[in-house]
């Protein structure tokens, strides 16, 4: 078998894997928090249950409405964007006028709740959801098997990336988007609703979430913890990224999950910390992150 | 009276009335009784020192500036409660202090961004007409216009709202002489054409040769008002007034 530093290459091309499907859902994820944060100016530290609502959304549809994964993938994400407008509407809304921590610390708050209230009905131990009948097994290459699944998360989190990224900067509602970012104050100026620009962004960054959750309960199991597990390493990439850049947070969140798969193979005891460690050194030299602008 | 005046309002007086206005950033009150009346199709300056209190009453007029008591009347309607995004739907249009040209945002997007409130605004064709540098910087980013060509931005973005009465902050700070000249011809023809302009302006001849009345403001109080046919003889005044 052929090795690269005496690693086989099996090995090497199954990491790389792993670490791009990571990266799908870094990318996605850091993307909704970017979006939110960009317009918000609020630390959505709720993205992490959404997601893990999203997840679960999938599989109360299949096990309570008889709904398979493809509808999974149109009517979670609506229906955790419309539990997340709400929640802007009724509370987050409340705090624009307030310092960041304050959202932060509502945030915080809301994703614990949510984490218990599915702990307690649903248990720790995860709950299966398999994997769609039309994507079940795989291809054998020469080097490797390649799950047919695992290719359509890849091929998936980058048409919805592609997708946001150019209804942002391409279309006119990104461009009213774009504008708030920089002056909410005077595109009200001009007549815009700002507020209701707020909530349907706040909504659709939760969607977003709520998309990766559904991807990723055939990949790992449905758990109430899903989301606390992932959203610290997300922080890291938007950080890393650059806080509110959208591109920043697709393309060092594919990146960082390449680096995550690349380290488990030559240095597997620093793989949980690789992350970290890039972050200190991002902030150290480039304080606004990789594509971050500096006010 | 010109044609054009006639055929904005049916309603007589004037279409934007100012009372005892007092506004406030944070807890310090910046505004402390400004009082004036806009007839439809005049252009009115506020004149005054840096600081007076000038681009805070356009700012208090928008309904940007948080906290606002007295009264404002727009064209029959009491707007000092209303959010900004109402004050701007009535009618009223706002060319905001350096311009605020979106970065992130094309020429034609910046263009395209400020919704119609009215009907019988231009549409883009006749903005580029007017502006001919937009139509060949539309693809460029906003901010990397020329600053006279951010002005006709900011201009040319309000016209296509169908606003007819415009709020202009300092239109031609910071530009050379020329742009300044082609800023007065536009505003002269905005007039012409029965637009109604409330002009914060720190070159007081600019303002001579484009306005009506010129309302002083010192800190944060209307404390004259100078028809334009005085202007000369209240030269005196008016260079006292500003300090230069």
């Amino acid at each position: 078998m052929t090795a690269i530093y005496g690693v086989p290459l099996q090995a090497l091309f199954g990491q790389l894997l792993l670490g791009l499907i990571n990266g799908s859902f870094y990318a996605v994820l850091s993307l909704g928090l970017a979006i939110i944060f960009g317009l918000l100016n609020n630390i959505n530290f709720a993205h992490g249950a959404q997601y893990m609502m999203g997840a679960f959304a999938a599989w109360m549809l299949l096990n309570y409405a008889g709904l398979g994964f493809w509808w999974a993938l149109i009517l979670a994400p609506l229906l955790v964007g419309l539990f997340g407008i709400v929640l802007e509407r009724v509370l987050i809304s409340r705090l624009y006028r307030l310092d960041h921590l304050y959202g932060f610390l509502l945030t915080f708050g809301l994703a614990l709740i949510l984490q218990g209230i599915f702990q307690s009905k649903y248990g720790v131990s995860g709950l299966a959801y398999a994997i769609p009948g039309e994507l079940a097994g795989g291809q054998r290459l020469p080097f490797m098997f390649l799950p047919n699944y695992r290719v359509f998360v890849i091929v998936a989190s980058l048409a919805v990336c592609l997708s946001v990224w150019l209804a942002i900067e391409k279309t006119m509602l990104g461009a009213y988007l774009r504008a708030a970012t920089e002056n909410p104050a005077l595109v009200a100026a001009f007549g815009v609703n700002v507020p209701l620009l707020l909530t349907l962004t706040y909504g659709g960054g939760v969607a977003l979430a709520a998309f990766a959750g559904v991807l990723a309960a055939p990949i790992y199991s449905v758990n109430p913890n899903m989301g606390a597990d992932i959203i610290i390493v997300v922080f890291a990439v938007v950080v890393i990224g650059g806080m509110g850049s959208i591109l920043g947070s697709v393309v060092t969140g594919y990146a960082l999950g390449l680096v995550e798969g690349l380290t488990k193979v030559f240095y597997p005891e620093g793989s949980a910390t690789v992350i970290y460690v890039i972050m200190a050194l991002v902030l150290l030299i480039k304080p606004a992150g990789l594509f971050g602008r500096t006010n | 009276m010109p044609e054009a005046v006639k055929t904005q309002t049916l309603a007589p007086g004037p279409i934007l009335s100012v009372e005892h206005l007092e506004g406030w950033y944070g807890e310090g009150q910046v505004l402390h009784g400004v009082t004036f009346d806009v007839e439809p199709g005049q252009v009115v300056t506020l004149l005054g020192r840096n600081g007076a209190g000038k681009t805070t009453t356009l700012r208090a007029l928008m309904g940007i500036l948080g906290k606002r008591r007295g009264s404002i009347r727009f064209d029959g309607v009491q707007t000092i409660a209303l959010p900004s995004r109402r004050i701007a739907r009535l009618g009223l249009g706002y060319v905001p202090e350096e311009r605020g040209i979106f970065a992130s945002l094309s020429t034609f997007e910046n263009l395209m961004l400020p919704p119609r409130v009215k009907p019988g605004g231009l549409d883009v064709e006749q903005i580029y007409t007017l502006f001919p540098n937009l139509r060949e910087r539309a693809g460029s980013p906003g901010t990397k216009l020329s600053g006279g060509e951010q002005q006709m931005l900011a201009i040319g973005r309000i016209l296509r709202t169908g606003a007819r009465t415009i709020l202009l902050d300092e239109p031609t700070e910071g530009l050379a002489p020329v742009i300044v000249q082609q800023i007065g011809r536009t505003i002269a023809q905005l007039k012409q054409d029965g637009y109604t302009i409330v002009l914060v302006e720190q070159n007081f001849r600019f303002a001579q040769t484009v306005a009506d009345k010129h309302v002083v403001i010192e800190q944060g109080r209307a404390v004259d008002t100078i028809a334009n046919a005085d202007f000369e003889a209240s030269l005196g005044k008016i260079t006292t007034y500003l300090g230069v």
